[in-house]
């Protein structure tokens, strides 16, 4: 198909849609945040001077009281996110003092941080998936202790974490393992134990080694349900890695939005809400990039 | 000594269900045949009747519970390269294409090949199976046809001594059966291979074989008897349906089944076929088929 007959054929109904949706929800935050401007009438002259000695409305060039744009009042409508947006993208590699870092190092920062606890994890569990797998006794006994330790929040183990490796920059990456581990340990093994008989029939027909058999058989057939796996990981890692941060006050965008709330800039945390989910749409398309490369079409 | 010999092979399973559950059950017992080099014996039965079992132990998958087969002087014990199965589900790697699912085979067989010469012979089974222009499709792309069409030409590109085939064209359309039909036999010459093939198709049976052995209704199933195929070859199904060699082994391999595959030990039946007189090379099986009233 040529790129203008794939143009052409294109369905571009959703997209309208979506920015439909989009737009309605902007003009409905907008709505609901809607500041009225001042009015000073029933206020007493002492009222007035002590709402604005505490900073909560100013004198304007008329000498009319409106309330100070500087101290936010409920929550900010979507111009005041733009406007902070504008701001953070034009510092994006800044570094100002040792917690002022631009967003692109804050998301360098959780970016790396994922990946180190992810692939780690990612690795321990395929090896362990697949040795418990192939080995249905082993499967049998050890199956009880995945199965408790899989709904164990990742958080649940942090204190006991940070106290054993006794730093937060460590700390947080074995959150985002523990987060990885479980899902694709369990469908690792669910997965090999249950790949058709016939491609291991095959293998031994071929007289194929342990490690023939296990690269040439054993993991493309187990793919699936690896990457399904590892797909369930990767989501719980991205929910865990926030919170974590968060708590441990390790850089990164999980803890800007902390950063922002401490410094009481609501606009501040709406826009590391809006990075977190960016950086997660962008990791989660990586991955289904990569997942895509080793799945297969089911015969 | 023969090529391939089954020995009073018999099998017993555990019953997995019912009432009977916990205790066991015989499959089939006492087989014995042989297969000579260059040979094409298939084996009908109805179903339950163990043929995938007796396969599967000649393919090594599964031991016997009694006897032994021995493959040109050899117990089999485990699966290798001398035995390549044909699969009824085809059994392709759905991960790789038709090429890589060959090549795979012929890179076991030959591990001291150069890439150069395992992509040759590769090429080579995949033009003799017709599946040229299909090399870089996954499985799950092909036809039922083409499917089978490459497992055969995974097994065939092997060399093995024997060629172990379990209802290989069961799940393939009648239309496109009989054209891979005719591949097989080619190739079978082609390779003057042995091949032992397991069918509940008479007319596939009487096809392609040089032998067919029928096996009573499991469980406790015996080989009932081994009748000849003396139709010269080629055969081609057209010039079959009107030979007399045909329509007489044809019915007598129908009523056989239908009679309920008994085995016919005792007299009084006037068609009696022994294992014995199968045995015996050029026994004429039509002329006794002509004492079987209509
Ligand atoms: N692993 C096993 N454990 C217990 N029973 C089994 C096992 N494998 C096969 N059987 C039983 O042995 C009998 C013969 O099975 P088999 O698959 O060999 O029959 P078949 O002649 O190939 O039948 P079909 O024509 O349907 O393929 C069946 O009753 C089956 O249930
Ligand atoms: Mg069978």
């Amino acid at each position: 198909m040529s790129l203008v007959d794939k143009i052409k054929s294109f369905d571009y109904g959703p997209v309208f849609m979506s920015l439909g949706f989009f737009l309605v929800f902007i003009l409905v935050w907008h709505g609901l945040t809607q500041q009225p401007d001042f009015d000073s009438t029933g206020l007493s002259e002492n009222e007035l001077m002590t709402m604005e000695f505490n900073g909560d409305i100013i004198q304007d060039d008329a000498g009319n009281y409106i309330y100070n744009p500087d101290k936010p009042i409920g929550i900010p409508g979507p111009a005041k996110v733009f406007d902070k947006t504008k701001s953070e993208l034009k510092e994006i590699f800044h570094k100002k003092g040792t917690n002022d870092h631009g967003i692109g190092h804050l998301v360098w920062y959780t970016v790396k941080r994922f990946a180190i606890g992810f692939l780690a994890a990612s690795i321990f569990a395929v090896v362990l998936g697949v040795i418990i797998g192939l080995n249905k006794k082993l499967f049998l006994a050890l199956n009880p202790f995945i199965q408790t330790l899989k709904p164990i929040s990742p958080l649940a183990w942090m204190p006991l974490l940070l106290y054993s490796v006794q730093d937060p920059t460590w700390t947080a990456i074995l959150v985002v393992f523990m987060a990885s581990l479980w899902p694709t340990v369990a469908n690792t093994a669910f997965g090999v134990s249950t790949m058709r008989k016939d491609y291991l029939r095959v293998a031994s027909l071929l007289e194929m080694g342990y490690f023939r058999r296990l690269f040439k058989v054993v993991l493309p057939a187990a793919a699936p349900a690896i990457v399904a796996g590892l797909r369930i990981s990767f989501g719980s890692a991205l929910v865990a890695v926030v919170p974590a941060e968060m708590l441990l006050g390790e850089l990164g965008i999980g803890y800007l939005s902390w950063i922002e709330w401490n410094n009481l800039d609501i606009s501040g945390v709406i826009f590391a809400i809006i990075v977190v989910g960016v950086v997660g749409v962008v990791l989660d398309y990586a991955f289904s990039r990569v997942a895509k490369l080793v799945t297969y079409p089911e015969m | 000594m023969s090529f391939l010999k089954v020995d009073h092979v018999s099998k017993t399973f555990p019953v997995l269900d019912g009432p009977d559950k916990g205790q066991t059950f015989t499959v089939f017992k006492e087989v014995n045949f042989e297969i000579q080099q260059g040979e094409f014996l298939t084996m009908i039965g109805h179903s339950g009747c163990g043929k995938s079992t007796l396969l599967n132990i000649m393919a090594g998958f599964d031991e016997p519970s009694n006897g032994g087969v021995i493959l040109d002087g050899n117990l089999i014990t485990k699966p290798g390269l001398d035995r390549m199965v044909v699969f009824q589900s085809f059994a392709l790697m759905p991960w790789l294409s038709t090429f890589e699912n060959v090549r795979v085979a012929v890179k076991s067989a030959h591990p001291d090949w150069s890439p150069d010469r395992i992509k040759d012979w590769t090429q080579k089974y995949i033009d003799m199976m017709s599946l040229g222009g299909a090399e870089s499709k996954k499985p799950a792309f092909l036809s039922g046809g083409m499917r089978q069409r490459v497992g055969l030409a995974r097994a065939f590109a092997v060399e093995p001594k024997i060629l172990l085939l379990d209802e290989p064209f069961a799940q393939i359309d009648a239309l496109t059966r009989g054209a891979i039909q005719e591949e097989l036999v080619r190739m079978w010459n082609a390779t003057k291979s042995t091949v032992f093939m397991v069918t509940h198709d008479v007319d596939e049976a009487i096809l392609l074989s040089d032998r067919i052995a029928l096996m009573t209704n499991g469980p406790d199933a015996e080989l009932a008897e081994i009748v000849e195929v003396n139709i010269p070859r080629p055969r081609s199904r057209e010039e079959l349906i009107d030979s007399k060699e045909y329509v007489e082994l044809r019915s007598h391999i129908l009523h056989f089944l239908v009679r309920g595959a008994k085995r016919q030990d005792s007299p009084p039946s006037e068609m009696h076929f022994s294992k014995k007189d199968m045995e015996v090379k050029g026994d004429n099986s039509s002329s006794e088929e002509k004492r079987q009233p209509a």
